[in-house]
């Protein structure tokens, strides 16, 4: 019993985190403060807080709510990298792609 | 026969690797588990064809915050908050199946059926609030004008700040549709044709209330990067864009967008209805499995395994929400 009592401990510390995540989120999405708008590396700030952030809920639902964290290790890695590598690939060749597009085609368009 | 195959094909556990357990997983854990994975793999390449249109039109993709704003029973401009309550759902829901699968460990049939009861709800509340947020944007907030180029022209004045705000058609045009142009409809016309809803004022119209109103200006499509806010045009070049007005739209569907480039609305109706309906599969298989724990099925299996296998995929539905939130309102 002991055990499942820590169990359940982990699951509202987690549903915490994912709560305070999705705020702080929301409250910088409504916010926008210039400095982390309009700055950045590559894209805003802000994108990137959205981006890590969401990696981290990410990882708290897959490791906790769907219990990697007790699958097995090369099991756990036989899904998580075939993700991983694949959709920063994936990403990677896409977005890029999309990039070039926009050199490509936006000075043809007359505003 | 069975000298062919490695495993005995007369043992009725073989479609389940008869019994054998590769890292400890059950074939049906690890199978649902492939799935997301296969799963996870289609929903990032839809992000991604996203991500390809949003940095090809980077300079006139329509602002999200500025799309989703209504709250139901609320009047105003509250951008984000109901899509956070979704996601706040989605989130709850997640963890009350947490809960669902640490009971049937337990083999504590009434709690179990009790939190798969919980989680049915809240997956309920959210493909309603889905649909919800469906009906809005096919509706559309504030109206606008496509021009014979196929961009997008919204109505904005200024305040007493100088700052501008959109303002809705049905507020500087008055009157009903003057052109004497009627819905089309199997009473009134081909019997075998349809049309779809019409504007609720004429082109005309609309420029001419546009002329009798100075205050008003037009916002283009078109985002300044510096200070990525859309462009507003003088009195004068609105005036010239909106002599190109060829169609009033009201709403968003697949073909014309109030918001702006209508693929982003083709998205936002491919990407979330996915989503949506991976949510109404995950709330079809939790009402199968909450009857059978109700029936004692797996308490005469002896383990409840099976809630753990759908509770997978309840949360695999939540792991893509975290992410087309992210990408479709936040970023």
């Amino acid at each position: 019993m002991g055990a499942h009592a820590e169990s359940n401990k982990r699951i509202w510390i987690v549903l915490g985190i994912l709560t305070v995540i999705t705020a702080v989120e929301v409250g910088l999405g409504i916010a926008k403060p210039d400095s982390l708008h309009l700055n950045g590396f590559g894209t805003s700030w802000l994108n990137w807080i959205f981006i890590i952030l969401t990696l981290a809920k990410a990882y708290y639902i897959a490791w906790a709510f769907m219990h990697l964290e007790g699958e097995k290790k090369w099991f756990r890695r036989s899904l998580v990298w075939t993700a991983v590598f694949l959709i920063s690939y994936l990403l990677f060749i896409v977005l890029f792609e999309g990039g070039y597009l926009y050199e490509t085609l936006a000075p043809l368009i007359k505003w | 026969m069975e000298a062919d195959i490695a495993v005995n094909s007369d043992n009725k556990e073989t479609w389940s690797g008869g019994g054998a357990k590769p890292f400890g997983a059950s074939y049906g854990k690890m199978m649902m588990w492939f799935f997301i994975l296969s799963d996870a793999l289609t929903f990032s390449g839809f992000l991604a064809a996203y991500g390809l249109t949003r940095f090809k039109f980077i300079d006139s993709w329509p602002i999200a915050d500025e799309v989703f704003t209504h709250v139901p029973f609320f009047h105003g401009n509250y951008p984000m908050y109901y899509v956070a309550f979704m996601t706040f759902v989605l989130i709850v829901s997640s963890v009350t199946m947490v809960l669902a699968v640490d009971a049937g460990h337990k083999m504590q049939q009434k709690k179990v059926a009790l939190y798969m009861f919980v989680t049915i709800i809240f997956g309920l509340i959210f493909v309603g609030s889905q649909a919800w947020e469906w009906k809005t944007f096919i509706k559309g907030s504030y109206g606008a004008v496509k021009t014979s180029d196929n961009k997008i022209l919204q109505f904005v004045k200024a305040d007493a700040k100088g700052n501008f705000h959109q303002v809705s058609l049905a507020s500087f045009v008055d009157g009903h549709r003057v052109d004497g142009r009627e819905q089309h409809s199997k009473k009134n016309g081909l019997w075998f044709e349809g049309e779809k809803t019409i504007s609720q004022y004429s082109v005309t119209q609309v420029q001419q209330a546009f002329k009798n109103d100075p205050s008003l200006q037009i916002r283009s499509e078109q985002i300044n990067l510096d200070t990525k806010q859309k462009v507003i045009l003088s009195r004068d070049k609105s005036e010239e864009q909106l002599e190109k007005a060829s169609q009033v739209v009201e709403g968003a569907n697949l073909h014309v967008n109030e918001y702006g480039n209508p693929i982003f609305a083709d998205f936002f109706f491919f990407i979330t209805g996915f989503h949506g309906f991976h949510v109404f599969s995950g709330i079809v298989l939790n009402i199968i499995i909450f009857f059978n724990v109700i029936l004692g099925t797996y308490e005469k299996r002896g383990h409840y395994e099976m809630v753990e296998k759908v509770g997978l995929y309840w949360h695999f539905v939540d792991l893509v929400w975290v992410f087309v939130f992210t990408f479709f309102y936040l970023v």
